[in-house]
Parts: structure tokens; C-alpha cells; sequence
């Protein structure tokens, strides 16, 4: 026989006995403010709070790179922060590189060197590289895949996401000069 | 996944965050860069019941060099601001061999050297390093600050000298009596991986080139950080000859415990061991020449 009967915890967690925490962030340059569970992790924060899904769980153990977001400028592995660190922190997500209708660079980068197959990996790479073009404009080859080195993809053996990486670089110098900066 | 519920506290001072380590029960941890307690978490190998934060503690993000020519680390200091720090490239070369190879770079940017040392893990990389160069912990506590010197400071995996309301503030090199050369190798199977055989050479020299300070430990092969005491000690007083390079370095073999696991055989990482050794005794500070880091 088999009893399916209500869980006592339920109503007390209904009733509000789950500990939350208030935490106050900017993602892509919105501000939010959200009562969360201190055990949230930012990966989930992310996808299920704001509705960002471009922020890709992946191995969910911290190997593989797919959620990398910038927090504070800072690459870091989504699914390995809790979402109540972030509080009075910025975070930037795959989405907040470009506005809706344009691409950044990076993205033209992936685009032009067909730096992508199924993509699932593809906004951790680019929130990976954008940490280390922001540090290091004119990137070596070898400094790429250094940088990149704890980001995984199963599909195109990462020639061309190197190659893509170092094509952004490229414009983006490109662009700096053509501003006189 | 995601971790069992706790209860989080973000002090903003440090004497905050030992009061709260204080009356938070028996199973409170530090969260500092969290790239091993969230993971474990997570898995379910740790269910803290309170979480002390203590990101948000100012003034613990350092490197620095005292005026003695000791360094010291400070509990904030992530992995990857000693990867790029040019102090430390310049005054502590295996320390600065050991940075790029410490887990990946995105964890590098979160993780901190003193929590790897409170994390134990006998495959700990900082571990090593910091027992090859005679290193030193700092902990604070209700009564004030004490220095555990490294060899005492783990007392087994995952365990340390820390009392339960005690928190490492920094980790200590002490000065060098003489040149300081060495380095660090780590034989793993990708980026990220724990290191399937590491060895750390911490070397002081006199001005005729002879060891008057030796320290070589050793990760990933057995089921704790090693001291290779003997195979230090059989430096002491010489100049680094082949000879002497290889009895230290068989020596350093002999001290190893490996396993067989999936990385490779007992023999394999014993033989390994021996390899490393021997390359960072007869080019002390070439790993370091070899990183990109200091290329650059």
C-alpha cells in the first residue's frame, strides 16, 4: 500500500519559517532588489529569478565553465557563488555584452569564426574572455587559451572559439583607436 | 543541486565574525572564496548549519612582504592575485610556480591560498607549498591571535589546528637567510584536475651556493600533505650537485604513499616524484621561468 499524506514541514515553510535574506544587486545594469534563500546559488538567481537563461548550467560541479558570469567585472563560475554574495555586488551576464538588436564583439568574434556547434557552452567562453579582454586587450594566442582553460566544450576543439576570441580582440583595439583613446 | 539549508551571517568587522563563529553552535564554517565548501555543499559532503561570510571583511585581501622580508597572505587574497603579482614572482618563486597551477582560472579568481590550507585536502596544492617553505598560519580567536606553524596545522584530511571560534587571518613565509629558489610541478590530467603527483622545492643558498635551508613536500600521493624531511635534509650543506639532486630525490620517492587510482599506478607516481624532484633541484626557478606569468 502506498500513503501519500502532507509534508508538516510545508506549512511551516509556507508560513514563512524558511530563513530568506533581502539582497540588493544590478544585473546588466538593472537594478533588483529579491528575498531569496540564502542557499540559492547565483546560477539559479540568475535563471530563475531574472529569467536570464543565456546563463547555461552545465556540469553543475565546477568544471565546465557554461555558467560563467562577471560579478564585479570578474569572471566566476555561477553555479559555485551563492546568490546573497551578489548583495550590493553588479553582475554581468551573456545578455548584458550587447544591446537586444546589436552584437559585441565577441559575438561577431563566434559569428565570423564559427567559434560555436551546439552553443551551450558558448556565453560561458564569451564572459571568459571578456574578463580576460578587459585585463589584457592584446591577448597572445597562448594567453587565450590560458585564460579559457577552464572553460569546456565538447564540440570544435576549441580552435576556432581561440580564434574567435582573438578576432574580437582585434576590432575591439580597432574600435579603441578609431575613438583617438 | 543545491546545499541544504543553513542560516548566513556577512559580518563586517572580524571581531563580528569570531563572536558569531563563537555562538553559532558546532557546526559553523567560513566562507571565504567557497570553491571547495560550495561544491561540497552541494554534494552534500558538508551540511553546515551556519555560514559565516567573510568576503565583506575589510582589510584581508593582501600580499605583502614585511619589513623583515617575511610574506604574508591575507585570508581574502584570491589565487589568481597571486597568479598575476609581480612580488610575488620576484621574491617567492615556489609560491609563484604554484599560482597559475592552482585549479582553473575562474576558480582561481574566487578561491583564496588560506581557505585551500583550512580545507585540508590532502591534495591541496598551497598545502605543499606552504609546508616546503616552513610556512605559518595565523588564527584569530575571542583571545587574541596565534601562529600555528604548518606542519601542525593540519592534523589530518579536512582537519585543522583552528578551534571552532578561531579564524585564519593570514598565512606567513618566513624571511630567507639566504637566496631563495625553488619551484613547484604538478602532473595533472586537465586544468582543474587535482594533481595526480605534486612537489614543491623550497631552497635558501649561501653565497657559495651551497643549501642552507631545505623543504620539499609532496601532494597527491598519499593520503596526506608530506614532508620529505630526509630528503631536505640530505641537501643541507651541499651544493646542488647530481649526486646530491638524486638522493633527495629518491629519498622524496621513498616518502611518497601512493596509490593506484585511474590517475596511474603506485609505481607511476612514485616514479613521477622522483621525476620532479630531480628537475626542480637541477633547475631551481626554471618552472617559474617557464610560466607564462612572468613571460609576459
Amino acid at each position: 500500500m502506498t500513503v501519500v499524506r502532507d509534508d508538516p514541514g510545508a506549512a511551516g515553510e509556507a508560513a514563512g519559517n524558511v530563513p530568506t535574506a533581502t539582497i540588493r544587486f544590478t544585473i546588466n545594469g538593472a537594478r533588483k532588489i529579491a528575498e531569496i534563500e540564502p542557499r540559492l546559488l547565483l546560477a539559479d538567481l540568475i535563471r530563475g529569478g531574472t529569467g536570464l537563461t543565456g546563463t547555461h548550467r552545465g556540469c553543475d560541479t565546477t568544471n565546465c565553465g557554461a555558467c560563467t558570469v562577471l560579478v564585479d567585472g570578474v569572471p566566476v563560475k555561477s553555479c559555485t557563488m551563492l546568490a546573497v554574495q551578489v548583495d550590493g555586488r553588479s553582475v554581468t551576464t551573456v545578455e548584458g555584452l550587447a544591446g537586444p538588436s546589436e552584437l559585441h564583439p565577441l559575438q561577431e568574434g563566434f559569428k565570423a569564426e564559427h567559434g560555436l556547434q551546439c552553443g551551450f557552452c558558448t556565453p560561458g567562453m564569451m564572459m571568459a574572455a571578456k574578463g580576460l579582454l578587459d585585463r589584457n586587450p592584446d591577448p597572445t594566442e597562448e594567453e587565450v587559451r590560458w585564460a579559457l582553460s577552464g572553460n569546456l566544450c565538447r564540440c570544435t576543439g576549441y580552435q576556432n572559439i581561440v580564434k574567435s576570441v582573438l578576432w574580437a580582440a582585434r576590432k575591439l583595439r580597432e574600435a579603441d583607436g578609431s575613438d583617438g583613446s | 543541486m543545491f546545499p541544504p539549508r543553513f542560516a548566513y551571517q556577512a559580518p563586517r568587522s572580524l571581531e563580528e565574525a569570531i563572536s558569531l563563529l563563537g555562538s553559532s553552535g558546532d557546526y559553523a564554517k567560513v566562507l571565504a572564496g567557497g570553491q571547495s565548501l560550495v561544491p561540497m555543499m552541494k554534494l552534500r559532503f558538508a551540511s553546515p548549519d551556519v555560514i559565516i561570510d567573510i568576503n565583506n571583511l575589510p582589510g584581508l585581501d593582501y600580499h605583502r612582504a614585511g619589513p623583515d622580508g617575511s610574506f604574508h597572505v591575507g585570508a581574502l587574497a584570491r589565487h589568481a592575485d597571486l597568479e598575476w603579482s609581480s612580488l610575488l614572482g620576484q621574491t617567492q618563486p615556489t609560491m609563484a610556480a604554484a599560482a597559475p597551477l592552482i585549479a582553473d582560472p575562474l576558480v582561481r579568481n574566487r578561491g583564496t591560498l588560506v581557505g585551500s590550507l583550512c580545507h585540508a585536502d590532502p591534495q591541496g596544492d598551497w598545502a605543499a607549498v606552504m609546508i616546503a617553505l616552513k610556512g605559518q598560519v595565523v588564527a584569530q580567536g575571542p583571545a587574541g591571535r596565534r601562529t600555528i606553524d604548518m606542519k601542525d596545522f593540519v592534523t589530518g584530511p579536512f582537519e585543522t589546528a583552528l578551534a571552532h571560534d578561531e579564524i585564519a587571518v593570514e598565512a606567513v613565509v618566513p624571511p630567507a637567510q639566504g637566496a631563495r629558489k625553488g619551484g613547484y610541478l604538478k602532473l595533472e590530467r586537465r586544468v582543474g584536475d587535482f594533481a595526480t603527483c605534486g612537489a614543491a622545492v623550497a631552497l635558501e643558498t649561501g653565497p657559495a651556493g651551497d643549501v642552507i635551508k631545505a623543504g620539499i613536500a609532496l601532494c597527491g600521493v598519499g593520503g596526506a600533505t608530506i614532508d620529505a624531511v630526509d630528503a631536505a635534509d640530505a641537501l643541507i650543506g651541499q651544493p646542488l650537485g647530481p649526486a646530491v639532486i638524486d638522493t633527495a630525490a629518491s629519498l622524496a620517492a621513498g616518502a611518497a604513499n601512493p596509490g593506484s587510482d585511474h590517475r596511474g599506478s603506485a609505481d607511476y607516481k612514485r616514479h613521477m616524484v622522483h621525476t620532479f624532484v630531480t628537475r626542480l633541484l637541477t633547475s631551481p626557478n626554471a618552472a617559474l621561468d617557464a610560466s607564462m606569468r612572468t613571460a609576459a
